[in-house]
């Protein structure tokens, strides 16, 4: 008896499984053109559907999203969603994971991709295009949305080999010095506007006592990555946009003299005893303190300056004031040399589709339009969010952090500049990087720390 | 596809299966003879050979198939992948680190399970001792690691400290200690996560078979004037031995495929990533899938002897 009923229950496993393997096999195939299911939109004559008539009826329909943005940042780009639903009629579901990375992959190879995903890593969207080959194309609304509201360099992070796949959706800038503007008042001392400056700011901090800098790289199995950027910034800073994108692309080995220079100006500030690591300890610990804890000593007085980006600002503890006159604000990390402009560094996520299906179409255009970026500021009222998308209004975001944040991408001046590591092939920008940045960290020297990525990376 | 469609076709799979099952039930009951029996051997053998080759071979082959091939898993590269892991600086120090890991781990956690058991045999509080030391074993790996991670939390000694185990160096008047960072020491104090958790398990299973020990044989032997040490060198683990066994290679098992720990605790920087964690890295992170495939063959290659090995002790004991 019970060998029977082992061998019929292995035996519908085995007839689900193969069933499952021929349904995951019907693919979809490429996407470009735009698809309608026909009938007569909900959102017919409605004020912020406009783009999505055009897709026709699609009550009953659903699209699910995939996402690495969990509680409770998810629930503002849930609510943002609503206006979608009344538009079109469709559902969306969300499904938040911070397991994204490196179950995106997994899926969409088992044949069981999401129907979007928020991707935040240009590298990562590179990933899957070439080696699943399973991203679809936007319909030319998106394409067109893109070119409108967005500047040329953030589509560009969404194209692969000259392909558009994914349109960008929010942003975050890193080129950002946390403080306590109370501090700051209360001790006569100023923003600084240049490099050198900012160096004389934390000799004298230094004197009174205080370790002016603190900082921290840990981040589970991310562990360096608040180290990356610092070299990321400083480079756009030394060496230029120009010398950076080579960089970034590797058309200079990853160990150039000029990279030599600028991580070692970034110890001057991380591996300088005098400087660091305000309410922590010594430069080491910079490597075994998190980076949501790295900026917190700033509230206590032990520490003045943290560079970190934009959405640092959820990590602040309930009831701290965020704010030009208040606990902690943030300020534009200076430059280095006048003739390279005012690079900004910054991330962000990118929509990428595996279905070409009417209501996910529509979704992909909601998101790429003004209408969306938006109605995600008015759904976000504890601030945190933002997007380089032009059509927002800096009205709409609540919190004074993100209107400095899209201040700074909507500005003229501003030579924006994608996080390198995000760009750079896995085995580097997800691995040898944040590794040796953190042994870099921890004792080993500049040249060999930069040595050692450029020997990983892929050929 | 929407979850109702997904359960449509779920339904109509399984009524397929039972079609299909039934209908071949009945035409191999129908055939009467030698040949019939064995027909009928084969219908009911298929469907698990079938599923092993699917669910078990299928993978290994192909994960051994793809450690020949390069990151993309597009061009053969011969041996590369395996010549990577053997000279590689970092790759070596993970084979390292495992070998520490695998030498360590089962030996400590056994030896504590084992004294301890002794310890608390038939003692008045045993229910509680035990109890005490078997609890870790229902926290999950990554709940241990975070605990331990907070009791190693480090500070330099001026500031006030979060981590029990540096306040405790405090109060004894010494420097705060970076337990998770200073090579090759932070590999030990991971390990101590591993014992923690199965000391617990070896304890259970030792406890239950020194119970198991012939009352007769510990009287001859107290007859004879074995006493303290001595019985439990010349008694007590001989006949325990086979248990003993069965306990070192399944902690051998589950350290050599320690991963949540490793992760959890450092995320595998600072010179403590294992075998296991580094497979991951490489295939997930990465997106080097012949180099994680090659140190996944390498993996299964270190596990498959002690999981014979540990089967045919098992069938040992369970023959006695």
């Amino acid at each position: 008896m019970r060998s029977l009923k082992t061998r019929r229950v292995s035996a519908t496993a085995a007839v689900l499984l193969t069933a499952a393997l021929a349904l995951s096999a019907c693919g979809s195939d490429d996407g470009g053109e735009t698809k309608s299911a026909g009938g007569t939109s909900p959102g017919e004559g409605k004020a912020g559907c406009e783009q999505l008539t055009q897709f026709g009826d699609l009550t009953g329909k659903t699209v699910h999203v995939y996402t690495s943005i969990v509680a409770p940042e998810d629930k503002a780009h849930k609510d943002s969603y609503k206006l979608f639903t009344e538009c079109t009629g469709a559902d969306v579901e969300y499904e938040g994971s911070k397991e994204f990375e490196a179950q995106l992959v997994v899926r969409v190879q088992g044949g069981n991709a999401p129907d979007i995903a928020y991707i935040p890593q240009p590298g990562l969207l590179k990933t899957l295009v070439e080696q699943t080959g399973k991203v679809v194309e936007p319909p030319d609304a998106v394409s067109e949305n893109v070119d409108k509201w967005f500047g040329e360099d953030w589509k560009k992070y969404g194209t692969v080999n000259d392909t558009f796949y994914a349109a960008p959706l929010g942003a975050n800038v890193k080129s950002f010095v946390w403080y306590s503007p109370k501090m700051f008042a209360d001790n006569g001392w100023e923003i600084p506007t240049t490099w050198d400056d900012m160096m004389a700011l934390s000799d004298k901090i230094a004197a009174t006592g205080i370790k002016p800098w603190c900082a921290g790289i840990s981040s589970g199995d991310a562990t360096g990555w608040p180290a990356t950027d610092w070299l990321e910034d400083v480079i756009l800073r030394d060496a230029g946009a120009e010398t950076y994108d080579k960089w970034v692309d590797h058309e200079i080995p990853f160990n150039d003299q000029q990279i030599v220079d600028s991580l070692d100006r970034v110890g001057n500030i991380l591996k300088n005893p005098k400087y660091v690591n305000g309410g922590f300890g010594d430069v080491k610990s910079i490597a075994t303190t998190t980076f949501q804890d790295a900026g917190l000593p700033i509230l206590d007085g032990k520490c003045a300056l943290h560079r970190q980006a934009s959405f640092y600002a959820a990590n602040w503890p309930e009831g701290t004031k965020v704010a030009e006159d208040g606990d902690a604000f943030a300020f534009y990390l200076p430059t280095t040399n006048e003739d390279n402009g005012k690079p900004v560094l910054g991330g962000g996520e990118f929509v990428a589709a595996f279905s070409d299906d009417p209501e996910v179409q529509a979704f992909q255009t909601y998101l790429s339009s003004d209408v969306w970026a938006n109605e995600k500021a008015k759904n976000t009222p504890g601030g945190g969010w933002v997007s380089a998308n032009k059509g927002l209004d800096v009205n709409n975001l609540v919190s004074p952090i993100d209107q400095l944040s899209a201040e700074t991408l909507q500005d003229p001046d501003a030579v924006f500049r994608f996080d390198g590591s995000d760009q750079m092939p896995g085995a580097v920008g997800a691995g040898s990087f944040w590794e040796q940045m953190t042994a870099w960290i921890t004792g080993k020297d500049t040249k060999a720390a930069l040595d050692a990525i450029e020997e990983s990376w892929p050929s | 596809m929407s979850t109702a469609e997904k359960l449509v076709q779920m339904g109509i799979a399984i009524a397929l299966f039972f079609g299909v099952v039934a209908v071949v039930l009945f035409l191999a009951d129908r055939v009467r003879s030698r040949r019939g029996e064995s027909l009928q051997t084969l219908v009911f053998v298929l469907p698990a050979v079938l599923l092993i080759a699917v669910g078990l071979l299928y993978p290994a082959i192909r994960t051994l198939y793809e450690s020949f091939l390069n990151a993309g898993s597009t061009q053969f590269v011969g041996l590369d992948n395996y010549q990577a892991i053997a000279t590689n600086d970092s790759l070596v120090k993970v084979l390292r680190n495992t070998a520490i890991w695998v030498i360590i781990t089962p030996i400590a956690a056994t030896l504590i399970g084992l004294v301890y058991a002794v310890l608390v045999d038939r003692a008045r509080f045993e229910k509680t001792a035990k109890a005490l030391v078997f609890m870790p074993m229902a926290i999950s790996l990554v709940g241990a690691s975070l605990i331990w991670k907070f009791v190693y939390d480090y500070r330099a000694a001026e500031n006030d400290q979060i981590g029990l185990a540096n306040q405790v160096l405090k109060w004894l008047g010494m420097d705060t200690y970076r337990f998770l960072l200073n090579e090759p020491w932070n590999t030990l104090f991971l390990i101590v996560i591993m014992i923690w958790v199965q000391a617990g398990f070896a304890m259970t299973i030792l406890s239950a078979s020194i119970r198991a020990i012939p009352d007769d044989v510990v009287e001859a032997a107290r007859l004879d004037g074995v006493t303290g040490i001595r019985m439990f060198r010349y008694i007590t683990v001989p006949m325990i031995r086979p248990s003993l066994i069965v306990v070192l290679t399944t902690i051998s098992i589950t350290t050599l495929k320690v991963f949540d720990i490793v992760r959890t605790a450092t995320g595998g920087r600072f010179g403590t990533s294992v075998l296991a964690y580094e497979f991951y890295v490489q295939s997930f992170r990465s997106f080097n899938f012949g180099l994680g495939a090659a140190l996944a063959v390498l993996l299964f290659a270190l596990v498959t002897p002690i999981v014979l090995y540990n089967i045919r002790q098992m069938r040992r004991l369970e023959a006695r």
